[in-house]
């Protein structure tokens, strides 16, 4: 597929939008619908759709294995740490009062580091399972 | 200042050691974190244990917001005794679990092993921990999926499978579980299982109550393998890595008979329910059936490990036998065997896991004479053998006698009469072990064989001790067990 020049072409039009709505999904979450799992869904989406078009070893070049992997591990730590921290500030767990000298202040401010955690494990988990179902067979290498 | 925090650091320890070893990617620093996180995890349910022992109830509104509304952790006497057996096991299991999943696992996979471990464990702790059905459902589900992989990295090509059919039977458990906490939640409008308990009785006639009952019923028993729904638990016991299968003998099906009994006698405790519907009279049944058939079962299999997970099934009946009692005897039966046979089971399997690192695959034909090349091990196996069967002075015989005690007091005397003849099927099957390891000739293959590495023996070791010690001081077992057998029968009602 790597050859069609319109599928080239409209795909690297289309993949900064779809990075920018992703952004637009996730930071509206407190406002309207949305929120770090569709931001998540939406930013893996388009890395997904340039492996599609580009091929996997450039997918994998944009976000190499070991990043995704990271990232997978990387959001549930922030999402925990979040909570962690409402102790350390003196709250309960995952209590975003705490977290500003403000209350309501506290609760944006937390859902806001929340979300963002969602985001980016949301976005590894997905970029892993089409890593690894692309990669599937390919080159007589197992996927790790 | 971090004493408050105890429920819930209970949990979130784990929780976040397990992300932590993905980051990372090191087999030996997940290995040093996951022991780290068991040990911290015992260190806070030995805490929580003592707190609680007065008949204080801890608990926690997490991100304060006050209960019923939001999730509420509790801790009371009957799950911090729960949080001791779990935790203590985990540790003991990580500990033994350096070399002999060094020895199963592909090293590049050895971080992903401990993260699942620790996944699992932090699961099994939130099950028992949280007072609200829903967080209850999560953790369940948390617990089950890194024990469908867990069981999936085992050696053998049939771990996969075994893995698929408990992950099919798992998620139905699961879904039929979730659908009774759905109407529950319709009857009700709450989801505290306090505040549930408190509301119930006013809505117990309903026909969507008594349905509830029945899913969740239907649901944990999957998940605890009560008789006939425990065909997922023989293959995923088999072809499990060792280590796994110790842990999940020893405190997943145990962690789903909590959730039985926190349903039954806390949430439903206040309602009329049992009168409605024959609950008793069902589990006493099934468990007779768990009983004899699973004991018949387990003396023609010819893998160890099989046999001794159709063993489990059996013992699980005895487990729900003294629930169906619902009485104060019955109730520390069951509880007390449910600690008993974790630390029995443990040991069996944790012994039978450094027989698998010297002849792979542990059959009977392939033990003959093991006895003595590996008389460590082997003497261990014959121990908690006869705890199986309920020798006096092991921990076996602790909780049958509980059992048999409940069944003269309810006038059941034929029940203690089958209790005892249940014991000669166990007898049967251990007798095949002994006269294996002892009475045959070492073949050539066995007669190589060197004793199991001393870091395994240990902790299989420390298990088999506690099986013994707790058979001759029962203070800290029958004594935790009856008063949260008084607890849950107190209830709701």
């Amino acid at each position: 597929m790597s050859g069609d020049l319109v599928l080239r072409v409209v795909a690297k039009l289309l993949i900064a939008f779809m990075l920018l709505f992703a952004l637009y999904v996730q930071f509206h979450g407190d406002f309207g619908p949305g929120g770090g799992f569709q931001a998540g869904v939406i930013a893996a989406a388009a890395i997904i759709f340039y492996g599609i078009i580009y091929g996997l070893p450039a997918a994998r070049k944009v976000v190499p294995s070991r990043v995704v992997e990271t990232m997978v591990g990387l959001g549930v730590l922030i999402y925990a740490g979040v909570g962690v921290l409402g102790i350390v500030l003196g709250g309960n767990y995952l209590d975003y009062f705490v977290l500003s000298g403000d209350p309501v202040n506290g609760q944006h401010r937390g859902i806001f580091w929340v979300e963002a955690g969602v985001a980016v494990t949301v976005a590894g988990v997905m970029i892993k399972i089409f890593y690894m179902f692309a990669g599937r067979g390919r080159n007589g290498e197992p996927e790790a | 200042m971090i004493a408050p925090h105890l429920p819930v650091l209970q949990v979130v320890l784990p929780l976040l050691a397990a992300p932590l070893m993905v980051v990372v990617r090191r087999g030996g620093f997940a290995w040093l974190l996951a022991t780290a996180a068991s040990v911290a995890a015992l260190g806070i349910a030995l805490a929580l244990f003592a707190r609680v022992a007065d008949g204080a109830v801890l608990s926690y509104a997490m991100g304060s917001w006050p209960p019923p509304w939001g999730i509420e952790y509790r801790v009371d006497r009957v799950n911090a005794f729960l949080l001791v057996l779990v935790s203590s096991i985990a540790t003991v299991v990580v500990i033994y679990s350096r070399t002999s999943v060094a020895a199963e696992v592909p090293r590049e996979q050895l971080y992903l092993f401990y993260t699942m471990y620790a996944l699992c464990l932090a699961g099994l702790l939130g099950i028992t921990v949280t007072g609200d059905a829903f967080n209850l459902f999560v953790f369940l589900e948390i617990s089950s999926l890194s024990t469908y992989v867990l069981i999936a990295l085992g050696r053998d090509r049939r771990a996969l499978v075994a893995s698929y059919q408990y992950l099919i039977m798992g998620t139905i458990g699961a879904t039929f579980f979730v659908i009774g906490v759905g109407l529950l939640y319709l009857m009700t409008g709450t989801l505290n299982l306090a505040d549930m308990a408190q509301r119930l009785p006013q809505v117990a006639e309903s026909r969507p109550v008594l349905a509830a009952l029945a899913f969740i019923t239907v649901g944990v028993c999957l998940k605890l393998a009560l008789f006939p729904l425990h065909l997922w638990l023989p293959n995923a016991y088999a072809y499990a890595p060792s280590a796994v299968t110790a842990l999940l003998a020893a405190t997943a099906t145990k962690v789903s008979v909590y959730v039985l009994l926190r349903f039954y006698f806390f949430v439903f405790g206040g309602t009329t329910v049992f009168i409605a519907l024959p609950m008793a009279e069902i589990l006493l049944l099934l468990s007779l059936a768990a009983m004899f058939i699973a004991s018949t079962v387990a003396i023609f299999q010819d893998n160890l490990k099989r046999m001794f997970a159709y063993s489990s099934v059996a013992q699980i009946g005895y487990i729900t036998l003294g629930v169906s009692f619902d009485s104060v005897t019955g109730l520390t039966g069951g509880v007390v065997h449910l600690f008993n046979h974790a630390l029995t089971k443990g040991a069996l399997f944790l012994l039978l896991g450094g027989v698998a690192l010297r002849v792979g695959v542990v059959r009977f034909d392939n033990i003959g004479g093991i006895g003595r090349m590996m008389p460590v091990t082997a003497f261990g196996i014959v121990l908690g053998g006869l705890s199986l069967i309920g020798v006096p002075a092991t921990v076996g015989f602790v909780s049958k006698w509980y059992l048999v005690l409940a069944a003269l007091e309810s006038g059941a005397w034929w029940l203690a009469f089958l209790i005892v003849l249940s014991s000669l099927l166990t007898v049967a099957y251990v007798w095949r072990f002994v006269e294996a390891a002892y009475f045959r000739e070492p073949d050539p293959a066995v007669a190589r064989l060197k004793e199991a590495p001393l870091a395994m023996l240990v902790p299989a070791w420390l298990l088999v001790g506690a099986s013994v010690y707790f058979g001759l001081d029962t203070v800290l077992t029958v004594g935790g067990a009856s008063q949260a057998a008084q607890d849950l029968l107190r209830g709701g009602r």
